[in-house]
């Protein structure tokens, strides 16, 4: 590897990023812009769905007349602790638990909770003794507090995916891959270069959209600055090394935007940004699993929300740098400068 | 003078198409080396091979007498025939750019003379000119002071002022001592530049030598032309004529007793035409189609 190539591969394009005007302002604004139609379409919702959590067995559940209420979707929880953060953040209006010692968590300060509570012991002819009221507090989390880390997600997704993979492509087609072929830069000195200079695009572009969304809409920032600095860097680094293996072959630029968008769509729908996959299909859930988009929304928000730290979501980041290293080595490997 | 680089036999395939079909020959060192042909003759291909753009299928390169190895495109410069830079960069910045990718640098003052950009070092590449553009492609495939220029047709689109004025820069680096190696179907451009050419068609090289040579070995000292419909009623060819397309044409050493036979036949002279040979003359005879039109 020779740093000095590295340095001025990655200068020019840096250049060519931010002169050109509407490019660049098309990569702040879109996102800001995006934020705040989420904040307006939102800022009243018309929730007709409770949602309850159920920890244990759903077949021993089902027992309960309450489980057959209609106008609430039961979601079985795995996790204990996470489900009750989930009722602290306002995410599910109450978590049920009729296991061993039968009881329920409800928020106080969330009022669909106390609707919910009120269906809860109507639903029982008497109360069971038994079943013991825990109270969590905490601010609710609004939607465009939820999708946030999301929107962020997918600013990094289409700026890491289209930010190389098209521009490889554009540059294999023009003409510019065969003359710098002609030099004597390596194929990996020239990814790196472009995996710097976008990376550098991104963190820049994501910090500035996160501070500036920040200031209009007040969001929390419960967790750790390193762990979401981190999964946004990993992120960056898998989705990156996605558009590159896109882009390792391809001539066309019309291929590589089908191809593009064949794989953006799916991680836009599946990955969880704009609605929970708890309760979704199966199926869904388990390909979701394989997206790299689902890990970085999915820590980002445990971050941002939950106030997760770095231990956390080591397990995000470390899948994360893993998608990436894998991409990476295929598409240096498929690289093709003609 | 020793040969800076030598092919021998070189073969490339396509899908369907045999497009370099042995081509061998050796350039000296210090001299510009000419490879002629139509488009679609082989010789980008040939070139591409020679610059390590495009792998051969068969044969044999060796640059200084050994195998090239990595250290080959350090002292090389290549100028394709069509290429893009990246967007949004001054000329300047684009000399910069390719400047620090080799370890062996010309001084960027030298070469801003050397290729008249003095001008144009803060313009966007993008707004450049035909012959601009061409110029600064040429200072970019000089940038790494190489000992080997490969320039594949470097003068195609410009008008005949550029093509002129790019000469010059050609020259000029000719005189510096570098070894050029370049593609064209200009024959004038050939003429003018190349101390040796290769004629090329549909991969094979069919001449090749000094042009002055060639021309010497296949030509009689002059051509005369007579356009086919200037024949009086009754003569189908002159004798030594031979039909080519409109034109008779014969090739003569001794002008003055062709004009006395055609008088004689009552040929109206007025349309006649008599030139010296050129490189388009003998692609012409060597292969029967013109150079553009192959």
């Amino acid at each position: 590897m020779n740093f000095k190539r590295i340095s001025a591969v990655f200068v020019a394009r840096n250049r060519e990023f931010y002169r050109d005007k509407a490019g660049l302002g098309w990569n702040i604004f879109m996102p800001v812009v995006m934020v705040l139609g989420f904040a307006f379409i939102f800022s009243n919702p018309d929730q007709n769905l409770f949602k309850v959590g159920v920890l244990g067995d759903p077949e021993q559940a089902r027992q309960t007349a309450f489980l057959d209420s209609r106008h609430i979707q039961f979601i079985t929880q795995e996790d204990e602790a996470a489900a009750i953060d989930k009722v602290r953040y306002h995410r599910i209006d109450l978590l049920l638990d009729l296991r061993d010692t039968p009881r329920y968590w409800v928020n106080d300060d969330s009022p669909d909770g106390h609707i919910v509570e009120r269906l809860l012991w109507q639903s029982f002819n008497a109360l069971p003794d038994t079943l013991t009221r825990e109270v969590v507090s905490g601010r609710a989390v609004r939607y465009v507090d939820w999708v946030l880390p999301g929107v962020l997600a997918i600013n990094v997704m289409f700026s890491s995916l289209w930010g190389v993979g098209w521009v490889i492509v554009r540059y294999r087609k023009n003409g510019v891959l065969r003359r710098l072929h002609a030099t004597p830069i390596t194929a990996g000195e020239f990814l790196v270069a472009q995996i710097l200079s976008r990376l550098l695009v991104v963190i820049s572009v994501t910090c500035l959209v996160f501070v500036g969304t920040d200031l209009l809409l007040d969001f929390p920032m419960r967790g750790s600055y390193l762990a979401l600095g981190l999964v946004l860097l990993a992120g960056s680094v898998s989705l990156i090394s996605l558009g590159l293996t896109v882009s390792a072959r391809v001539r066309s630029e019309e291929l590589a935007d089908g191809v593009l968008n064949l794989m953006s769509w799916p991680m836009m729908i599946m990955s969880g940004v704009w609605f929970s996959l708890e309760g979704t299909n199966v199926w869904a859930q388990r390909i979701a699993e394989f997206l790299p988009l689902t890990h970085m929304v999915d820590a980002a928000r445990r971050v941002m929300l939950d106030g997760a730290g770095l231990a956390d979501v080591a397990f995000e980041i470390i899948v994360l740098f893993a998608i990436g290293g894998v991409l990476l080595a295929a598409s240096a490997r498929a690289f093709r400068w003609q | 003078m020793s040969a800076i680089i030598r092919v021998d036999n070189l073969i490339k395939t396509f899908p369907g198409v045999r497009a370099v079909d042995g081509v061998s020959f050796a350039v000296d060192e210090g001299s510009c080396f000419g490879l002629l042909g139509p488009n679609g003759a082989g010789k980008t291909t040939t070139l591409e091979i020679l610059e390590g753009i495009t792998d051969a299928n068969g044969g044999e390169i060796r640059y200084r007498g050994t195998p090239r190895n990595e250290t080959y495109r350090q002292v090389i410069g290549i100028q394709f025939q069509s290429t893009a830079l990246q967007d949004f960069q001054t000329v300047r910045e684009a000399l910069h750019l390719f400047a620090s990718l080799y370890t062996r640098q010309r001084p960027l003052d030298e070469l801003i003379a050397l290729c008249n950009l003095g001008e144009l070092l803060d313009r966007d590449t993008r707004k450049l000119s035909g012959g601009q553009r061409q110029r600064l492609l040429l200072a970019i495939a000089l940038v790494n002071d190489p000992e080997l220029v490969f320039l594949d047709e470097p003068t195609t689109g410009l008008d005949p002022q550029s093509r002129r004025n790019f000469w010059q820069l050609i020259d000029g680096i000719k005189r510096e001592g570098k070894t050029i190696l370049l593609t064209t179907h200009y024959m004038e451009e050939a003429s003018v530049l190349c101390d040796e050419i290769a004629v090329i068609d549909r991969g094979r090289i069919i001449a090749q030598g000094e042009p002055t040579q060639l021309l010497a070995e296949h030509f009689p000292r002059a051509l005369v032309r007579v356009p086919c419909d200037a024949l009086p009623n009754g003569i189908e060819m002159p004798v030594g004529f031979e039909n080519q397309g409109d034109y008779a044409i014969a090739a003569t050493d001794d002008i003055d007793q062709t004009l006395a036979m055609l008088n004689k036949l009552g040929v109206a002279l007025d349309e006649l035409h008599v030139s010296t040979p050129t490189l388009d003359d003998l692609f012409l005879k060597l292969t029967g189609h013109g150079l553009r039109e192959a």
